[in-house]
């Protein structure tokens, strides 16, 4: 193998093959370097792509990737026993690209990209685990994989949420719980002509659902994609349940939500195709680790880059745009011919400017607001109630629905809560 | 609708090493009262029998959960090595 490339980029997910496809198509030499034999088969994700920021780096990119389908119909559901209450926008506005977001498959996804960057001219080594990095003088110089040590000007940690790098590096200390969640997926095959019947689609539309209020009280959310022949159905959970006594282990989550009337009618008939794993990255601005070091760049989930707003999740998106902020960083340092946190720091002044650390700082409160205990279990359970109020025939007079509204907020939620949690929620999202 | 866990992780290919990625110390885990890692390991690779903890690699998804949950350094994480572990078809 090379001794010596001008780049190594560890990981071939979307923040490493975004980062090797700019360096090669500007005739940078490259080597990107993933654990599994094929990209993607250690990768998991919702998942829902925005369309934009890889439309930036290859135009048109849905006419040539694996996409399943492109959503235009997002619901919010809010689940409580045998209710459930949604808020549903649908919009064919919503399908216009490059703004739009398409649902994909990360095996085949990943494969794609990486595939696209090889095509590029990078070189692609898979099936290799990068244990550690090559120090000099306080200069990361390259990596070491079993006895093999490759040499590089320049060292990209695309190595995912558990990155080794970053934290060999000292970029960031151990994560800590509360800005880490685990999310558990199952893939449910279904015909195409019963997705579209039971979601309302046609061809190749599809649908992103949120849920809350299944997740016992605890921090966190479910979500349901359409793919083009199956749904994927998962639950997020912050790391912190599981430290309290809640015996509820894990794999139970996604059990529970599955035990929804709402949830069964959706994924009935379906068989579980796979089931999977993955943490996400839920610190926001704060969670965010340092960005570079001598010789290093940190780019996607590894460096922390990811949002969860609640109604929407974007980690895919922000990697691929640290990806390109990390190859032009380098490139700017071929020129100069220094490699140290002179030439580096570009990166974090880049990335700043970029929506990417905008939208964090815009949303640092998210992760708090999306965590409070009451968004998990009292609203979904108050709203569904107040609805279920609304809408049932008791042969009983009605009360006025003002009167109504405020016997189930004083009933089930403290006012003070309220005011708060709605001033919180106005000003955090 | 399959829903034990066995079943779900009947799903997933892997490639086996000979040699477990991750260490566990179990003498660390005789002090530990809440034991984290037995609830969030996805894969249920932590199980406790007769009051103490047991641990299997076979199973595990590569996840990183319980190199986080567990803060009393009893866990010595890795991923495999190249090639070997879980293989997703979807992820
Ligand atoms: C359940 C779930 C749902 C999500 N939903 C969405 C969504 O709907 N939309 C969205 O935009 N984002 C979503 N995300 C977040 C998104 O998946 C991540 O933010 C994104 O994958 C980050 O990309 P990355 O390239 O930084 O890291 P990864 O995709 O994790 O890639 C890291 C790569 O590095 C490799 N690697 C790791 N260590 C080594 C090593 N030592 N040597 C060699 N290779 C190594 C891995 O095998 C992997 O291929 C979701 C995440 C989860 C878990
Ligand atoms: S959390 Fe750590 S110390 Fe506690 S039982 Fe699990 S592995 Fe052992
Ligand atoms: S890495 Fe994940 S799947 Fe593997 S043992 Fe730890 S918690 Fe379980």
């Amino acid at each position: 193998m090379v001794e010596k490339v001008d780049t190594i980029v560890v990981g071939a997910g979307p923040a490493g093959s975004a980062a090797a496809y700019s360096l090669a198509r500007a005739d940078n030499q490259v080597l990107l370097v993933e654990r599994a034999k094929t990209p993607g088969e250690k990768n998991v994700s919702g998942g829902v792509l925005f369309g934009s920021v890889l439309h930036q780096l290859i135009p048109n990119f849905w006419e040539d990737a694996p996409i399943e389908r492109t959503i235009i119909n997002r619901n919010l559901v809010f689940l409580s026993g045998e209710s459930s209450f949604s808020l549903d926008f649908s919009s064919k506005k919503l399908e216009n690209p490059p703004h739009c977001g398409y649902s994909i498959i990360r095996y085949d996804f990943d494969q794609w990209f990486a595939k696209r960057a090889e095509e590029a001219g990078a070189l692609l080594a898979t099936g290799i685990r990068v244990d550690e990095l090559a120090w000099e003088n306080k200069q990361v110089v390259g990596i070491r994989a079993g006895d093999d040590e490759i040499r590089a000007n320049v060292v990209v940690a695309a190595d995912g949420i558990n990155s080794q790098l970053t934290e060999q590096a000292g970029l960031r200390k151990g994560l800590r719980t509360k800005h880490i969640g685990l999310g558990i997926k199952e893939v449910i095959d279904l015909p195409s002509d019963i997705i579209e019947n039971r979601f309302h689609l046609e061809g190749n539309e599809g649908t992103a659902h949120t849920y809350l209020g299944c997740t016992k009280g605890y921090p966190g959310g479910g979500f349901l994609y359409t793919n083009r022949e199956s749904l994927s159905l998962g639950i997020v959970v912050k790391l912190p349940a599981f430290e309290k006594a809640t015996k509820t282990k894990a794999p139970e989550f996604i059990d529970y939500l599955k035990q929804f009337p709402y949830i069964q009618r959706i994924i009935k008939d379906g068989n579980t195709i796979e089931y999977s794993a993955h943490l996400v990255p839920e610190g926001g601005y704060s969670g965010l680790s340092k960005l570079y070091t001598n010789g290093l760049l940190v780019v996607g989930d590894a460096a922390g880059l990811a949002l969860n707003i609640g109604y929407a999740l974007e980690g895919m998106n922000f990697a691929i745009a640290s990806g390109i902020a990390a190859a032009t960083t380098i490139q700017r340092a071929h020129q100069q011919r220094n490699y140290t946190k002179k030439t580096m720091k570009h990166y974090q002044r880049l990335m700043n400017q970029s929506f990417v650390i905008k939208d964090m700082k815009t949303f640092q409160n998210a992760p708090a607001i999306i965590s409070s205990p009451r968004l998990m279990k009292a609203y979904p359970d108050f709203i569904n109630n107040f609805a279920h109020q609304l809408y049932q025939s008791t042969a009983t007079p009605r009360p006025k629905l003002m009167n109504l509204l405020l016997k189930h907020v004083i009933h089930e939620i403290s006012l003070p809560y309220l005011i708060i949690d709605g001033l919180q929620a106005v000003r955090g999202l | 609708m399959n829903s034990n866990i066995e079943d779900k992780l009947g799903t997933l290919r892997y490639n086996i090493d000979k040699e477990s990625h991750i260490l566990v110390n179990f003498e660390i885990c005789k002090n530990c009262k809440p034991k984290p890692c037995i609830l969030g390991c996805p894969a249920q690779c932590f199980e406790l029998i007769n009051d103490e903890v047991r641990f299997q690699y076979e199973d595990c998804i590569e996840c990183g959960t319980c190199k986080i949950l567990c803060d009393k350094d009893a866990i010595h994480w890795n991923y495999p090595r190249g090639t070997f572990g879980v293989a997703f078809r979807k992820g």
